[in-house]
């Protein structure tokens, strides 16, 4: 499991640049507000095109040497700052909103066991608009793990959380990270969170 | 008249909406200020125009008479198209508007769970801007509905053919005691509005369910 990116990409006046490898279960994208941390998570799963420079994850290429793939064909399982629960599905139907795309077999976790892994049972047939922020963050994690990522990636999943929430989204993320096995890239400008969490810390200004 | 007009103008709208929505390309302002010219020309103006084009001598109006046995003037077909062309602005407003309101951060996030664009489209952009097509069609419809200038232009006033709602009030107010037939024509559109605007909303409101979807 591995990361490998290195991104560069003008956004009007602002240039965003990160460079660095990581081996780490979770790797921390660290940094102030405004350094662009969202902009490289974008960049990774082909939401945004770097002007230069390439991402390798796992070994697979995803951007760089000619290579551009769709965000649909990357495999990245992205939990966003906000939920970005789709308003007019149900839980149900947001969680299994990505799993049809991928062959069955390629389906590593049952909704079964997501909806069991995450404690969701109760909220299926909820809309997401009646979800509570911890909540709803559950079921974005959710979203992501039954889409079969190859790799998670967490844009300040915490941010919008009181802190009891906090703490329960935290122990599922170690519980992904040592429970799954799936590479993370982790993005906050909380230290404390980062240090928890991370076994590799990225600075990015 | 009014509704083969509205559902035949929905794909144009739609389409023209999306670009204007989402489309970058050169031209795209003079292709909005197109779009828009119906709503501000004098409708008298706009009907003339489709008698120079759409006449059985003008390029289109032949080409369609020789092609597909199309004939717009004095027809039937002629008022629902001016119809069309009046409520076209209109339409893609409202369209646009709902388009401009879906967040695109959603269809991003449908992207990385492996949605391709059509299906993005299909299941996130479509279901999110229906309230804004449903309060198109009421838009257009009471337009067309309401339509006089370009199909008088256009179409004339034949009774049976070409005569539209307000074309008959027009003519029976011109008859000395016409009064009742004038009364019972603008109820009629009175009804036939309010249940195109009562429809729609509760179909909104069934889509929006959890959302508050309004047309009104």
């Amino acid at each position: 499991m591995s990361f490998d990116v290195d991104v560069e990409k003008r956004l009007g006046e602002r240039r965003i640049a990160a460079c660095f490898r990581s081996e780490a279960g979770i790797t921390a994208l660290f940094g102030r507000s405004g350094a662009g941390k969202t902009s490289v998570l974008n960049m990774i799963a082909g939401l945004l095109t770097p002007d230069r420079g390439h991402v390798v994850v796992n070994r697979e290429i995803l951007f760089g040497d000619g290579v551009n793939l769709p965000p649909e064909k990357r495999h990245a399982g992205y939990v966003f700052q906000e939920d970005r629960l789709f308003p007019h599905y149900t839980v149900a139907g947001n969680l299994t909103y990505g799993r049809r795309s991928h062959e069955r077999e390629a389906e590593w976790m049952s909704f079964d066991a997501v909806v069991d892994f995450l404690g969701l049972a109760a909220l299926l047939e909820r809309m997401p608009i009646s979800l509570s922020g911890g909540e709803a963050q559950r079921v974005a994690i959710g979203r992501a793990l039954l889409s079969a990522p190859r790799f998670l990636l967490m844009d300040e999943p915490l941010s919008s959380l009181d802190a009891a929430r906090r703490d329960e989204i935290m122990r599922v993320i170690e519980r992904i990270r040592d429970e799954l096995k799936l590479p993370i890239l982790y993005v906050s400008h909380d230290r404390a969170e980062v240090d928890r969490l991370a076994a590799q810390i990225v600075a990015l200004d | 008249m009014s509704l083969v007009a509205v559902v035949a103008v929905l794909p144009p709208s739609f389409l023209l909406a999306w670009l204007l929505s989402r489309g970058r390309f050169p031209g795209k302002l003079l292709l909005d200020a197109l779009v828009h010219l119906p709503l501000v020309l004098p409708p008298v103006v706009t009907g003339w125009f489709l008698l120079l084009l759409f006449g059985r001598t003008g390029p289109i109006g032949a080409w369609t008479e020789h092609w597909l046995g199309l004939v717009f003037i004095f027809r039937w077909t002629g008022a629902a198209l001016a119809a069309a062309v009046m409520a076209l602005p209109l339409m893609v407003r409202a369209i646009r508007l709902s388009l401009d309101a879906v967040d695109r951060r959603l269809e991003g996030a449908a992207r990385t769970l492996g949605a391709s664009p059509a299906r993005v489209f299909a299941t996130i952009t479509l279901p999110l801007c229906i309230p804004g097509v449903l309060a198109a069609l009421v838009l257009g419809f009471a337009r067309s509905l309401g339509e006089f200038g370009a199909t008088i232009t256009f179409a004339s006033n034949i009774p049976g053919e070409t005569r539209t709602l307000p074309l008959a009030i027009y003519t029976s107010l011109q008859v000395p005691g016409g009064e009742a037939s004038v009364t019972r024509l603008a109820l009629v559109s009175v009804v036939l509005s309010l249940l195109a605007l009562v429809g729609s909303e509760l179909i909104a409101r069934r889509a929006g369910a959890g959302r508050g979807g309004h047309v009104i």
